[in-house]
């Protein structure tokens, strides 16, 4: 067993046929942790008692011969956004560092209930804020591809551990390419889901109107059998979507002949790296020869997305994150004497430079005077940005586009100016605007041998025609 | 519009966040980068679009806010977080309540 190529299927299939124990399986990842994730730093808290206790459940189904559930015996981590029951929850963030949740985000207990054995808690940029994993509050995170780069933000962690065989699934959030981007940076696959696909109950949130939980897999059937796991209506998150969910697996293998796939020149200008270019080419000349109709469209206000995204995430985080008071969640400073006292150092004490830098900005966009101009205006902007892909969405079923402009970059590359960070997340952020569910695979590796992305967006809750084209990519190498 | 000193001092009031002056300083220099560049959505007429407030009831014909029309439910009383849970992550109660500190000066 190389645990380093374990798909859901096959470590399954080894549960099942109890070839290797579920136990065993948590184990030989537990060892591979101990023997890298010094280096790499992917983990923040390890569940053992409780990844032993649903190990131990799992074998005894299948010591008994019962069927098992999709994803039995899996070994999965999750990002420390996500509530845990009884386990330490920190959002990366100091502020959070004793903080113990009180019950099992939505997702999480839905993987569990599916048989997936969760072996900890994955590091993340600080409330998920970043494109680089640079600001968690405890340590970077190093790419298993090559350790003096990032692995990308901010479930940087979640992305880590599949490609350094820690986990064979892991769950992230994206607010404005957190899942896909860093999928790519690590060369592993990330799937957003549409907004209101999956529930968000237990998520510490960021920017509500942007949020999403899904998952990072080493292939894409991978995904789409988390998706189908996690996916569905919950009545604990009123934004979550009574939207059937579909058998998102067995679109993997559909024949994608037919399909009119668009390619968004605003997407492929000034920027964009010359080896990432091609090798996004040769995939849609591969779509063409398999039979997809390539159609070319144009999402006008494309080079408007980052401006609104960080007028309108900032704005939201600014409220979200205003329940961090020094009350009710762990921190408060020793130093405050006063009411107020308390608000700001214990605000001050708990977060980080870039949260910091995100309140203010939200909080400056939000203030009077200031409202019109900057929230009001980005919200227009945003009804122009979902204009542009209800047009392109007539004329095809996907659109086709880079994930990031380059390939992975060094650690400390980009932290002196936040403003060349958040141009890092260009291709990615109007997904989150609109709402729209997109998929980040492996499409090849440049010349320094580091993975580069590709990504897939589809019509709202059409997560299937998605998937079936990024699976046809995967399994053809078109 | 440039962002001053004293804009980062008072939005740092609003939010409740204190700032040494070398945070300050780096602050007024970050957010007048980033609003240069969101400076750019002036380049826009949206006098007659609507602002969006929320994605899918916006699009899928019409029947997206259908989809969330189940977020009206019956009005039931249903067992949620127990004291002793909701006040487990507090830095300070007196075993029923948050306890904070005191709000009127005497």
């Amino acid at each position: 067993m190389d645990i380093n190529v374990l798909t859901i299927d096959s470590a399954r299939k080894l549960v099942e046929s109890r070839e290797v124990s579920a136990v065993a399986l948590a184990e030989a990842h537990y060892a591979q942790i101990a023997e890298r994730d010094g280096v790499i730093g992917s983990f923040l808290t390890m569940t053992k008692e409780r990844a032993q206790k649903q190990a131990e459940r799992i074998d005894r189904m299948a010591e008994k011969g019962d069927p098992l559930p999709p994803l039995a015996g899996v070994p999965v981590g999750i990002k420390d956004v996500l509530m845990t029951r009884g386990e330490r929850t920190t959002a990366g963030s100091r502020f959070l560092e004793k903080f113990v949740a009180p019950y099992d985000a939505t997702a999480v207990q839905k993987l569990e209930a599916a048989g997936a054995v969760c072996l900890g808690k994955l590091n993340c940029d600080e409330f998920a804020m970043g494109s680089s994993n640079e600001n968690s509050a405890f340590h970077p995170v190093r790419n298993p591809r090559d350790t003096t780069r990032v692995p990308g933000g901010s479930s940087g962690g979640s992305a880590a551990a599949v490609a350094a065989g820690f986990a064979v699934a892991t769950l992230g959030s994206d607010t404005g390419g957190s899942i896909r981007q860093p999928a790519a940076f690590c060369g592993v696959v990330g799937l957003l889901p549409t907004y209101g696909r999956v529930s968000r109950y237990g998520l510490i949130a960021f920017a509500s109107s942007l949020d999403h939980v899904g998952p990072l897999t080493r292939t894409v059937k991978d995904a789409a059998t988390m998706l189908e796991v996690i996916a569905g209506r919950d009545t604990m998150d009123s934004t979550s979507a009574n939207v059937p969910v579909t058998k998102y697996a067995a679109e993997c293998g559909r024949e994608i002949k037919g399909l009119r796939v668009g390619i968004p020149k605003e997407y492929f200008g000034e920027g964009l790296d010359a080896e990432t270019r091609e090798a996004i080419e040769r995939r849609i000349d591969g779509l063409r020869k398999a039979g997809c109709e390539i159609v070319n469209v144009s999402l006008p206000h494309t080079e408007y997305a980052i401006p609104v995204y960080y007028i309108v995430a900032t704005a939201e985080a600014s409220a979200n994150l205003a329940r961090f008071d020094g009350v009710r969640y762990t921190t408060r400073s020793a130093q405050a004497k006063t009411l107020a006292d308390m608000y700001r150092k214990s605000r001050d004490e708990g977060f980080g430079a870039e949260v910091k830098r995100r309140i203010l900005l939200g909080t400056y966009a939000l203030s009077a005077g200031y409202y019109d101009a900057y929230y009001l205006k980005a919200q227009q902007v945003r009804t122009l940005l979902t204009r542009d892909f209800q047009d392109a969405f007539t004329s095809v079923d996907a659109i086709v586009t880079p994930v990031t402009p380059t390939a992975a970059f060094k650690l400390g590359e980009k932290t002196g100016d936040p403003m060349e960070m958040y141009l890092s997340d260009i291709y990615t952020v109007t997904a989150n605007l609109v709402g729209v569910p997109g998929i980040s695979l492996p499409c090849g590796t440049n010349r320094e041998g580091l993975p580069l992305g590709i990504q897939i967006l589809g019509k709202h809750f059409d997560e299937a025609t998605v998937l079936r084209l990024a699976h046809a990519m995967e399994q053809e190498q078109l | 519009m440039k962002v001053t000193e004293k804009d980062v001092a008072y939005v740092a009031d609003l939010a409740n966040l204190e700032l040494t002056p070398q945070e300050s300083t780096r602050m007024v220099a970050d957010l007048n980068s980033i609003l240069g560049h969101i400076d750019k959505l002036n380049e826009l007429d949206t006098s007659n679009v609507e602002p969006l407030a929320e994605v899918v009831s916006a699009f899928a014909g019409g029947e997206g806010s259908q989809r969330f029309a189940y977020a009206q439910r019956p009005d039931v009383v249903k067992p949620g977080l127990s004291r002793e849970v909701a006040l487990s992550n507090a830095p300070d109660t007196d075993g029923s309540c948050f306890r904070v500190p005191k709000v009127i000066e005497r």
